[in-house]
């Protein structure tokens, strides 16, 4: 059987569907070119020097010179490279605690029984629709009177919880068979080692998806850092970058406030590299940001 | 059974603790707050009950202004940001060489720190003492005047506000149009290119009644966070937003909570109050409107 669109195929068609094809290909270079821009004009400046830069009346394309001093400039007249590691240790424990902390509970929702289980789970499931903007103000207040301003644990703890991630992955850990859970029982193990010997490695690409969204937002997270550390020792990227800017540093030193730029994106660039396909797959299926 | 009923209680506790702690007591405490007039954080004293915050904030030029520039925000870019990344989905859903490329590219945004990045589009923009940036030279091009983007004219800063979201809120919808796009079947598409119906009807009949729920999904994300929009508008416009006549309702709120402008609670809790109102009404319009309108 051959395609009837083939056989009504003429020359005109044709013509008609590579201009198509044409178009679209343009409109989607167009915008890909619009994405890429920033990033390479971040690059580029980071790379010309500061009288180079500031000499361009009309700013180059490119530079004949490229020069790290930047990046020098950029380690050492901030603390850049505190501001990375507060980062690192912000993220990483957030995320540890929170995956702990909803693998439980997502366990607990799932598998185990329990008086008030499904109205529990309902008025959790409720606060979803609560904006963090309503609640900040409060957290605010009980950080600043537990005198946790400038601490890890201050800036760790109201972000460890996410009802969304609860919710995801219960429905991830529903969906293992029953059937294993009781065979399980009937050999005598306990909930827990089954929770980390069955489900846990059934479930572990929700983790992932879970863990590297986690991840994201905790890198960009600045408002709440912002509210609570004013002490620069303490500070994430996101405020880095933003007393950067504001100090003199920023107004006057544009190609090394440029350098530091690209220094806080490439680690979550390099991540997505690697982990494209999880990370594509998990933001359509729990993403929120948009 | 009743031993399970103690552990389930044990496996929750810590969720349960965090979730009461840091999003049950503060739902409750910000409608105090927001009744509480004239508290003070440090003597953590007030001297009456009322309205006054709200009537406070909804007289407040700089809480109008914020209110204003919120509403265009969202107005400009939640159409503009839908309607874009539909059609740059519908792009990539016909084409196969490069589309991996494309959909690498388009998804960058996403990872990247948006107070990082706004900057970059911050300088492309500025017009300094020394040069008028990348987009006045472009401009120039066309004999347009160069125009301050940053610190220039109301509709300028605006300008370039709606670009920045516009850039940053597209990797998501993109992400959700490119996979609603792919499950639609397509058997359907077959049996309309057999009764050799026009592209644009095919895309009327079939395409659009079959994604809209992802649509409606996209259009109700998208205004609620439009109306929290703060981070990208401190990128481009410094933490100074009131100064700059460019402040958002989460800036308001933030300015009167922290900072040199801060200290009041009340009137942040009032102002995040009102916010919330008007998101669960927008939202609920929305809601309203898909039952009608979308095919499930």
């Amino acid at each position: 059987m051959t395609d009837p669109k083939e056989m009504i195929l003429d020359s005109g068609d044709a013509v008609k569907s590579r201009i198509k094809k044409t178009a679209i290909y343009f409109f989607l270079a167009v915008w890909g070119l619009m994405v890429l821009f920033p990033f390479y004009w971040m690059i580029l400046t980071s790379f010309k020097s500061l009288g180079e830069y500031n000499a361009e009346n009309i700013p180059k394309f490119f530079t004949l010179s490229p020069t790290l001093e930047n990046y020098i400039e950029a380690f050492t007249s901030v603390n850049l490279l505190d501001y990375i590691f507060n980062t690192v240790i912000f993220t990483v424990l957030t995320t540890l605690i929170m995956i702990i902390v909803i693998t439980f509970a997502a366990f607990a929702f799932a598998r185990l029984e329990f008086r008030g289980k499904d109205l529990l789970f309902t008025l959790i499931l409720s606060l979803m629709m609560i904006p963090n903007e309503l609640v900040v103000i409060t957290n605010y207040a009980t950080i600043t009177n537990l005198d946790l301003r400038n601490t890890f644990t201050g800036l760790i703890l109201p972000s460890v919880t996410s009802v969304f991630y609860v919710y995801l992955l219960k429905e991830n850990f529903q969906s293992v068979p029953d059937q294993l859970y009781y065979a399980a029982k009937v050999d005598g193990t306990s909930d827990l080692k089954y929770l980390f010997k069955v489900m846990i490695p059934i479930c572990k690409p929700t983790l992932i998806t879970v863990t590297i969204l986690k991840v994201i937002e905790c890198w960009n997270s600045y408002v709440w850092p912002r509210l609570v550390t004013d002490d620069e020792n303490y500070f994430l990227v996101s405020n880095g970058i933003q007393a950067i800017r504001e100090s003199g540093l920023g107004r006057d030193n544009i190609p090394t406030m440029m350098a530091a730029v690209v220094v806080v994106s490439v680690p979550l660039i390099v991540i997505f590299l690697i982990f494209k396909k999880k990370i594509i797959e998990g933001v359509s299926r729990g993403g929120t940001k948009g | 059974m009743e031993k399970n009923n103690l552990k389930a209680w044990l496996y929750l506790l810590p969720a349960l603790l965090f979730i009461a702690v840091f999003l049950v007591y503060p739902l409750v405490d910000v409608f105090i707050y927001s009744f509480e007039e004239g508290y003070n954080f440090a003597s953590q004293s007030f001297f009456g009950i009322g309205f006054y915050n709200y009537k406070f904030v909804l007289n407040d030029p700089y809480f109008i202004k914020a209110l204003v520039n919120t509403f265009i925000l969202v107005i400009i870019t939640v159409p503009v940001s839908t309607i874009l990344a539909l059609l740059i989905s519908m792009g990539l859903s016909s084409i196969k060489a490069l589309r991996n490329l494309f959909q690498t590219i388009y998804f960058l945004p996403y990872v990247t720190n948006t107070l990082a990045v706004g900057m970059v589009f911050m300088i492309l923009f500025k017009k300094t003492a020394y040069s008028d940036g990348l987009v006045n030279a472009v401009l120039s091009l066309f004999n347009i005047a160069p125009v301050d983007f940053i610190d220039g004219p109301y509709w300028a800063k605006m300008f370039v506000l709606c670009f920045y979201t516009v850039w940053v809120v597209l990797p998501f919808k993109i992400i959700i149009l490119t996979s609603a796009l792919a499950s639609v079947k397509k058997e359907y598409y077959d049996a309309a290119k057999i009764d050799g119906t026009s592209s644009f009807r095919v895309f009327r009949k079939i395409t659009l009644p079959m994604i809209s729920p992802m649509i409606f999904y996209l259009v109700i994300t998208g205004f609620i966070g439009a109306f929290k929009a703060y981070s990208d508008v401190v990128a481009i416009f410094g933490t100074d937003l009131n100064n700059a006549g460019m402040n958002t309702l989460v800036g308001y709120i933030y300015d009167m909570l922290y900072g040199d402008s801060g200290g009041y609670p009340s009137y942040a809790s009032s102002a995040a109050i009102i916010l919330f109102l008007i998101v669960l009404t927008v939202t609920t319009i929305n809601l309203l409107v898909s039952k009608k309108r979308v095919h499930y």
